[in-house]
């Protein structure tokens, strides 16, 4: 008997293989750290915090607000941010049909640090502008390789947009490294951000939490239609649907995420990249299964890579930036090398 | 069905159609000829709105400018000569996507969009390929693909563009029957560009030929495609003689003009 082909849509069973890698993942964070605290400890303690009833972990009270205060933030943190930044890589994908778009390399993640250190040097007092400078940068930033991506090259190729997206990465980031040098008295403050940080606790969490959720909810929401937009612009219209249209609102969303991202940690590279690829690789391309695994597995991917930079140089500490470039960087060349071989 | 008054684009500084009058009554089968760069793609594209124009186009008996695109979606499908196909794309998928206009903003196929995808899937002898991804298929059967997307679309209303371009002679002749027969049965409307003028001559009611933009023969193929206006509009030397069925077959005379 032929087995009948179905839609495609995250199925149940990739949702829970990803969401039990993401646990795995998160269990891991929590379990490093300079104190010596017991794996089998740091299982009961979690237990104990699900609302499910009390179970006595034997951790002195110190302890505990070692996990609950430094460790889960941290954890948390670093899901979120990478979730949202591979959620965002894999929208701007679909948005720009292009595979290598990627919130680092559009200028997306250039533009919210530039306004975030802008933020910082400027108004020092109001954390709470963060965010929203990082959104208008985020989203300045991607229009503006966008833009110069369609004028300078004719064809829009998959190389133009990123080419773009590079000079205009180049030229905010200048400008950003003149506005910390401008005010050193902030530089410290900038540079611990700018080298990407998830240790900044539940405050930081809090503050980027409604933008996830938002950015999250309309991207998910979005998957079928970009689906559409794989079509092309010409045939979306036949199809009634109005391409422009869903292409801002996705693009706005992505910025968003981005800007969330990018608002609490820094400059993360290649997140967006590396998870939807191989996302589409395992479960396929539709972007109503990119999309949510893309989140969950960008979550698992990032925590990861935290705990990758808390423990090679231990005690010492590397910016989690450069574990996920370490990563990214060749998986981009791959990438690459992959799109030129289909278009020939 | 479809009808154009005077009927003009401009892309740029270029005018591509001028004046152009087509009319298509429901169930015929109008194909579009003319030499390259004549405006048959515009002509398509205008009818589904993706170019600006003047002039006046009704389908079914309301002004195009006036319908939605979800509206004119479900009474006019459109497959462009170059289609793009998602490479990771299932069949499935992607001829699920005809089933767009029915689909709300946000939601999801019903189970209804399903089974009237499924069936066009089995007329097209496709239902073996729908879990494959669209880029591993052969030209015969992408064709056959984005022909099963316009069909889900379930729209009275075919438009096909250069729908046998790049496939050989079998697989030419596989499609455009497909697509009679799906007519017949279905009594579809449907207008094509076609370049090889025997094969319009051979499958269509009546042509409309395009030369510079201008619409300069219409009617049945025999009263089209004359020597004479195919020696002067493709600047090509050839003999056209009746076919077994009586319809027109161009032959090209070596010689050149």
């Amino acid at each position: 008997m032929v087995t009948r082909a179905r839609p495609s849509r995250a199925r149940p069973l990739w949702v829970a293989c990803a969401l039990g890698v993401l646990a795995v993942a998160m269990l891991a964070g929590l379990l490093d750290g300079a104190a010596d605290i017991s794996p089998w400890q740091v299982v009961l303690q979690v237990a104990d915090w699900l609302p499910f009833g009390h179970v006595d972990s034997g951790l002195a009270p110190v302890e505990q607000g070692l996990l609950l205060e430094l460790r889960l933030p941290r954890v948390l943190v670093a899901a979120v941010v990478g979730g949202l930044l591979a959620m965002a890589g894999a929208a701007y994908q679909g948005v720009f049909r292009n595979p290598l778009a990627d919130p680092y390399l559009l200028g997306a993640a250039a533009g919210a640090g530039l306004a975030t250190t802008a933020a910082i040097v400027l108004l020092p007092a109001a954390t709470a502008s963060i965010p929203v400078a990082a959104f208008i940068g985020a989203l300045g930033g991607v229009l503006l390789a966008y833009t110069l991506g369609n004028t300078a090259g004719r064809s829009g190729g998959t190389a133009t947009l990123v080419l773009a997206g590079v000079a205009v990465t180049s030229f905010l980031t200048a400008i950003q490294t003149f506005i910390q040098q401008f005010d050193v008295e902030e530089l410290q403050r900038v540079y611990a951000w700018i080298l990407g940080d998830v240790g900044g606790g539940w405050e930081q969490l809090w503050m980027i939490l409604p933008y996830a959720a938002v950015s999250s909810v309309v991207l998910l929401l979005h998957g079928r239609m970009l689906d559409v937009l794989s079509v092309g612009d010409e045939e979306a219209s036949g199809l009634g649907v109005r391409a422009a249209r869903v292409r801002f609102t996705v693009l706005v969303a992505a910025s968003l995420a981005t800007a969330a991202a990018v608002a609490v940690s820094g400059l993360i590279g290649f997140v967006g990249i590396v998870v939807p690829h191989v996302v589409r690789r395992l479960a396929g391309g539709s972007y109503r299964i990119v999309l949510p695994l893309s989140l969950i597995g960008g979550a698992a991917f990032l925590v990861l890579a935290d705990l990758v930079a808390r423990t090679v140089l231990a005690p010492a500490e590397l910016p989690i930036g450069v574990v996920t470039m370490f990563v990214g960087a060749p998986f981009f060349v791959g990438v690459l090398r992959m799109t030129r071989r289909a278009v020939t | 069905m479809i009808r154009t008054r005077d009927l003009s684009v401009r892309l740029g500084e270029r005018d591509v159609l001028s004046g152009v009058g087509l009319h298509v009554r429901q169930g015929e089968w109008v194909a579009v000829i003319g030499p390259n760069g004549a405006g048959k793609s515009t002509l398509l594209k205008a009818l589904m709105g993706l170019v600006g124009h003047r002039g006046e186009i009704l389908l079914g008996d309301r002004p195009s400018g006036a319908l939605k695109p979800r509206a004119r979606a479900r009474l006019v499908a459109y497959a462009p000569q170059t289609p793009a196909l998602p490479r990771d794309m299932t069949v499935l998928d992607y001829a699920l996507l005809g089933r767009t206009p029915y689909i709300p903003y946000l939601g999801r196929e019903s189970g209804h969009d399903r089974e009237v995808t499924e069936s066009v899937l089995d007329r097209l002898d496709l239902t073996r390929l729908a879990a494959r991804p669209v880029g591993e298929l052969s030209g015969g059967e992408r064709q056959r693909v984005v022909l099963a997307r316009a069909l889900a679309q379930q729209a009275p209303v075919l438009l096909l563009d250069e729908p046998t371009t790049a496939l050989d002679l079998g697989h030419q002749q596989q499609v455009l029957e497909l697509v009679d027969r799906l007519r017949r049965a279905d009594g579809l409307t449907v207008v094509t560009s076609l370049h090889d003028l025997t094969v319009a001559g051979l499958y269509a009611d009546s042509l409309l030929l395009l030369a510079d933009g201008r619409a300069v023969a219409s009617g049945a193929p025999s009263q089209v495609l004359t020597e004479e206006s195919v020696g002067r509009h493709f600047e090509a030397n050839v003999k056209i003689e009746p076919g077994p069925d009586g319809r027109p077959v161009v032959h090209l005379v070596r010689g050149g003009p």
